[in-house]
């Protein structure tokens, strides 16, 4: 047992001596969830619109006032005439423009039915489309409010309505994802990378040479690895809690645990990809190609698995992350427990299993 | 055969198609200082790799205090101490770090094997906070060799330990070794110099992966049979040409600014050598009789 703790502590006077260790394992978890909140969030905020009221009623100033104050637009441009719709766009700063047809009151109170014309900016697709559903929520929620509580007659077109996610808000999706992203990565892409690096220096050698046995060395790797990356976790979900206000709506212990045994099966991935390198470099690589793209594409993180070619689909299974994603997406948006999520935690402790019994069984003895 | 402690038996090693290891066998008695002396890529390395169960050999057996180094691997690396070409200690941890990271793996600690290697290590004590890689040269064998002796083995060995130290770490190592020889300890230890031939209790000379000698220094320069001549001028290019082109010269190896020449009839008229040279426009010639050194016998045994 002192040989592991031995073992154990050498691990550790590597990693906190090696600078860009310590920079790969903090800082980049840290630099992605902040790029992925506030860069690449898909979620609406301070949109610029314009709107043409041909009207100048008190209610299409009532709707107008709705919109600008729902903290999503920001009405900048006041036009005047179907031609300067536009110019307005060309100018690049409206995303939206709304149009109230004449006479908008009069024609609401004698035909009970009025049209609001919504002109996205369709350049970007989901921008505008995400745009475009805001703004029909608030006005319908306009009508339901002020005119239908009156006990007025008038119609109410279904409620667009985001399950549970009804602010549309990015977060949601991407801290899931970048979880399972930087775990597979750091845990994976240091830990045979450290193995190599006892290769690639001829340390190795010695310590095959020495009476450890396999299972102390490749477990004393992993000890110190699994600690870093349970920290890195617990950063990654405190800063998605108090920085983005992502909600942690299950039981924060159980979050723990899995994050806990994902660690461990990315790990184990990790110390097989070392036994079929011999250099850093090799192992990097390997990491890079074999983890980080599927991990982005084929996990659901950004593109959904339902849409792609069956094929890929049956890849997408393969992918550890997938589970990972839906048992995340599952405890901290749904709040569900054990009973819900039990197949895909079943899926990665096989997973787990499978790769410790691999690279136990591959790793080699000897030199050759 | 108790005091056998390393026996070789008609070992190969093939990597693909190149045959690194031919046939080679050897045996070493406990408590001999014993050398394997040959060029680069003679198969030293590979020798030491499969005697320290770290390769498989393609044939023939190898075995250690009696133990076999295929079947036995794990009871021979509890008794070895091994010490790669390259340095091969952890250089992101102190002098101290490593000497301790290595006594724990083998289960002990340097207080309780102090002693065996207290002569080496109060040499590199004084850095012992100083990181493994910011070493000197001769500093990282000592530390190495300090690592390798930690668990008393009861045989050390050491590929290429004095290759590029300095002449003065390399005398100090080797005075090391005697001492750890005199405690008893077997010890094998490759190496490309053959001036530290002399040093080892008895010597393999290596070439292409088969020894072509085994014995003591003294017998291997006594076996030299031939006498040698060691012969200098200014021009020692054209010397060598001139001295090939004479009928009763047999070999011309440069050592240093020395040249040094056999003869095909066993003898050399000194007065008439150093006349033909002149002849041939040659200065400052030095002609002297010398005892042949164990590059001699390399050179030799190599034809």
């Amino acid at each position: 047992m002192n040989r592991f703790i031995g073992f154990v502590k050498k691990e550790f006077h590597h990693i906190f001596r090696d600078y860009r260790t310590m920079l790969i394992l903090f800082g980049m978890p840290i630099a992605q969830i902040l790029i992925f909140g506030y860069v690449v969030a898909n979620e609406i905020k301070d949109v610029n619109i314009g709107i043409l009221d041909k009207s100048k009623d008190n209610v299409t100033q009532e709707i107008t006032n709705k919109i600008t104050s729902s903290g999503f637009f920001i009405l900048s441009d006041n036009i005047n005439s179907d031609n300067e719709i536009e110019e307005a766009f060309k100018k690049g700063v409206v995303r939206q423009v709304i149009v109230f047809e004449p006479n908008f009151a009069q024609k609401l109170k004698r035909e009970g039915v009025v049209n609001v014309q919504i002109i996205a900016d369709a350049s970007d697709a989901n921008t505008a489309n995400m745009v475009s559903n805001y703004t029909k929520a608030i006005i319908n929620n306009y009508v339901q409010t002020n005119l239908n509580s009156r006990g007025l007659p008038y119609k109410i077109i279904p409620e667009v309505r985001m399950l549970y996610n009804e602010e549309l808000k990015g977060v949601y999706m991407f801290v899931p994802g970048t979880m399972a992203l930087i775990l597979m990565l750091v845990s994976a892409m240091m830990t045979s990378i450290s193995i190599a690096r006892e290769k690639e220096m001829g340390t190795m050698e010695i310590l095959l040479v020495s009476p450890l046995k396999p299972l102390p060395i490749v477990v004393g790797k992993v000890i110190p690895y699994m600690a870093l990356s349970f920290i890195n976790a617990i950063l990654i979900i405190a800063l998605s809690y108090f920085v983005f206000g992502m909600p942690i709506n299950g039981s924060l212990i159980f979050l723990l645990l899995e994050t806990l045994l994902f660690i461990f099966m990315a790990l184990s991935l990790g110390i097989l990809i070392s036994t079929v390198s011999n250099s850093q470099m090799e192992a990097m690589f390997i990491s890079m190609f074999a983890l980080l793209l599927p991990t982005m594409l084929l996990s659901g993180f950004i593109f959904p698995i339902e849409n792609m070619p069956v094929v890929l689909q049956w890849l997408c299974n393969l992918m550890p992350a997938k589970y990972f994603i839906i048992i995340i997406k599952n405890i901290m948006i749904k709040g569900s427990s054990v009973l819900i999520v039990w197949k895909e935690t079943l899926v990665i402790a096989g997973m787990t299993v499978f790769f410790l019994a691999m690279s136990v069984k591959k790793f080699k003895v000897r030199l050759e | 055969m108790q005091n056998i402690t390393v026996e070789v038996n008609n070992l190969k090693k093939s990597y693909d198609k190149v045959e690194a290891v031919k046939g080679v066998s050897f045996s070493v008695s406990k408590g001999e200082l014993f050398g394997l002396i040959g060029p680069d890529g003679a198969g030293k390395t590979s020798i030491f790799r499969i005697l320290t169960t770290l390769m498989f050999p393609s044939e023939g057996s190898a075995r250690l205090l009696g133990l076999d180094v295929v079947n036995d691997f794990k009871e021979i690396r509890n008794n070895i101490g091994y010490m790669p070409q390259r340095f091969s200690l952890y250089q992101d941890l102190s002098v101290e770090e490593n000497l301790t990271f290595f006594a724990t793996i083998f289960g002990t600690t340097i207080r309780e094997n102090y002693n065996l290697i207290k002569d080496i290590y109060v040499q590199i004590e004084p850095f012992k906070n100083r990181l493994a890689g910011k070493l000197s040269g001769g500093m990282k064998q000592k530390l190495a060799l300090s690592c390798a002796l930690i668990h008393s083995p009861n045989i050390l060995i050491l590929d290429e330990p004095t290759t590029g130290v300095d002449a003065v770490s390399r005398k100090e190592f080797w005075e090391m070794l005697i001492r750890l020889k005199e405690k008893g300890i077997t010890i094998l230890v490759s190496t490309p110099y053959m001036d530290e031939a002399n040093m080892c209790d008895r010597v393999a000379l290596i070439q292409n992966g088969e020894i072509m000698s085994i014995d003591t220094p003294d017998k291997i320069i006594g076996n030299f049979g031939s006498k040698l001549w060691a012969v200098k001028s200014r021009n020692i290019y054209q010397l060598i040409k001139d001295l090939r082109s004479l009928d009763f010269i047999e070999t011309v190896f440069p050592f240093g600014e020395y040249l040094h020449v056999t003869s095909k009839t066993g003898s050399i008229d000194i007065e008439k050598l150093q006349s033909i040279l002149i002849e041939k426009n040659h200065t400052d010639i030095h002609i002297q009789e010398i005892r042949a050194n164990i590059e001699d016998c390399f050179m030799a045994l190599m034809k």
